[in-house]
């Protein structure tokens, strides 16, 4: 292994004190912060999928809400009709199979739309990601078995042997352990060889090139791999919310992941930790203190990211590391 | 021998600028081969689509008999040919180490690896570190590159280009922006890989050329007007007419 930085501890401080504070709330019988931190933790494991492409890769993406979309559509789709007959190939509420499913429909639709995105640059990248996944949006409320624009009831949660999600705090020490392992596995990949030419690409195309690495290829599986677990995430917010409808691939949900990333730290382990509970603990405060949120949270989020580099991460460790 | 690269007819042109003009050009195995020329007469454009990041209008570049005109600049690397820049590029937010390791990363298998950390891979730590100490820069190896001076980013291009390992070494104007002393060294450092690989050297410091060079030519105008030994060179009136007069 590495030696731990400054950054490491961060996350593993904050990844502590998720682990211990909601379910000490929860015994309290603050049933409200267990939830805010469910979908806190949720929303963690989202952006730091889309901090591998947008943090360490400089990808863009615009577009990630629609991973979160597919992943709690492939939990609510195999529960509808599990309940409802027809499909019955996918018909059930196996968890492994729902979850198998997200994250395997999220990888393909990230490899083919990553073939064509990745083809292009800056802004062009942003709006063809945020295209694809209003795609997917539109695509969704045109079906009307499932709902279309009102949403999709989950009636029944995944099943897995020997957990309940329907239990909140079974629920979300999964959400958190998938959280830990998903950050483990950003840092190992992010340091591998790997993650070695990902960084390199953000930072010097043209050398990367030179050098002999088609920087494209390594995109496309960055990409993949980061679609992937957002599937996985959404999978665990469909069965969190037990509601699901198009508005979670909406492109301001996309901007709130990257808003995250960014807040947090991006190209940090810690970043979209921190960003997430800022982020959800800020809206929660704010709007229950004014209707008008959305302008001081505007310009807080606005002034972290002009003035903090690096930042809440950035701000804690002193220093930004690759 | 034989001539490890040969170009023939490149043109390409940038909207009404013809940076490339029926350009013809052999560089012959493990020779030092030498361009001068007049800013904007052409020589990054021509690195530009030898080394793969630009591609010609019309024209044929042939490495080892092989035609490479099409290819990528990462398909090229694998084939042998390294380049370094006039405008230093490296990866600015990386550490000095990590840039080096990172070109020798891409000469040792795959990269598709992602468990084992690449920093903990000997052979690419201790090859990029004897790179540093090779041009003086081994006490700088775990800065940020961003801290380094424009001196030590030349070097660090250098560098890149010896751990290629590549057999074709094209250097942009390595000496570009150095103080006396430190293109002192870079000569001294061509002078001790000269004759193990071959290498197209563009470079506007006189001196350096002639003291360096098997062969030069002589481009002006996307054209190459001249090519010969340093003597030949010296003494081509179209050249001293074109370009050396001046002084
Ligand atoms: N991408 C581009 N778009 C438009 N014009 C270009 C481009 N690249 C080069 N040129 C033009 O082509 C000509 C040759 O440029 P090039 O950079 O190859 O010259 P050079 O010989 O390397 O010059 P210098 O000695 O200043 O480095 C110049 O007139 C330049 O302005
Ligand atoms: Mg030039």
């Amino acid at each position: 292994m590495e030696r731990i930085s400054r950054q490491d501890w961060i996350a593993i401080i904050v990844l502590a004190l998720l682990a211990v504070l909601p379910p000490l709330f929860l015994s309290m019988g603050q049933s409200f912060w267990m939830d805010l931190a469910t979908r806190l933790v949720i929303l963690a494991i989202a952006a730091s999928s889309l901090n591998l492409v947008l943090g360490y890769g400089g990808l863009v993406s615009f577009g990630h809400a629609a991973f979160v979309g597919l992943g709690a559509y492939a939990v609510g789709i195999p529960a509808h009709h599990w309940l409802y007959g027809g499909m019955d190939p996918i018909a059930t509420t196996n968890g492994f199979v729902q979850i198998g499913l997200a994250v395997g429909v999220c990888a393909l639709f990230a490899l083919v739309t990553g073939l064509i995105c990745l083809r292009t640059r800056g802004v062009y990248f942003i709006m063809i990601t945020m295209a694809f996944a209003q795609m997917v949006y539109y695509g969704i409320v045109s079906i009307e078995e499932y709902g279309g624009d009102d949403g999709l009831v989950i009636d029944s949660r995944s099943e897995f042997p020997g957990i309940s999600l329907d239990d909140p705090l079974q629920l979300y020490l999964l959400a958190w352990a998938s959280l830990v392992v998903v950050v483990v596995l950003v840092r190992m990949i992010v340091n591998s060889r790997f993650g070695m030419v990902l960084k390199g690409g953000k930072g010097n195309e043209q050398r990367m090139a030179t050098l002999g690495f088609n920087i494209y290829a390594y995109r496309l599986v960055a990409y993949v791999i980061s679609g992937a677990i957002c599937g996985y995430a959404g999978a665990l917010l469909g069965n969190f919310t037990t509601f699901i409808s198009p508005e979670m691939m909406d492109w301001g949900r996309s901007g709130e992941l990257m808003f995250m990333v960014i807040l947090g730290g991006a190209a940090t382990l810690a970043g979209p930790i921190l960003g997430a509970t800022v982020f959800i603990v800020l809206e929660e405060a704010l709007s229950s203190w004014t209707v008008y949120w959305h302008l001081p949270f505007g310009l807080f989020l606005i002034l972290v990211v002009l003035y903090v580099r690096g930042g809440l991460t950035g701000l804690l460790s002193g220093k930004k590391e690759d | 021998m034989g001539d490890i690269l040969r170009a023939e007819g490149l043109n390409k042109s940038f909207g009404g600028i013809k940076a490339t003009d029926d350009l013809h050009l052999a560089v012959a195995t493990n020779e030092l081969h030498a361009i001068i020329g007049p800013n904007g007469a052409g020589k990054t454009t021509l690195i530009g689509q030898l080394s793969g990041l630009q591609y010609p209008d019309t024209g044929t570049i042939y490495y080892k008999d092989r035609d490479i005109t099409r290819l990528p600049a990462h398909r090229r690397a694998p084939l042998g040919i390294a380049r370094s820049f006039q405008i230093t590029s490296l990866v600015m937010e990386m550490s000095v180490i990590d840039n080096i390791a990172l070109a020798l990363q891409a000469k040792s298998g795959h990269s598709f690896r992602f468990f084992r950390p690449a920093r903990s891979e000997k052979a690419l730590r201790d090859g990029a570190m004897a790179l540093l100490e090779r041009v003086g820069l081994g006490a700088k190896a775990h800065m940020p590159t961003v801290a380094l001076s424009h001196g030590e980013h030349r070097n660090m291009e250098i560098a890149i280009a010896l751990g290629a390992q590549a057999e074709l070494m094209l250097l942009d104007e390595p000496m570009a922006g150095l103080g006396a002393e430190e293109s002192l060294q870079m000569v001294e450092l061509l002078q001790s890989i000269k004759g193990q690989h071959s290498i197209l050297l563009i470079e506007h410091d006189m001196d350096a050329v002639f003291a360096l060079a098997d062969r030069i030519s002589v481009l002006v105008y996307g054209h190459i007007i001249a090519t010969g030994t340093p003597d030949e060179i010296r003494s081509n009136e179209a050249v001293q007419h074109a370009y050396l007069g001046e002084e």
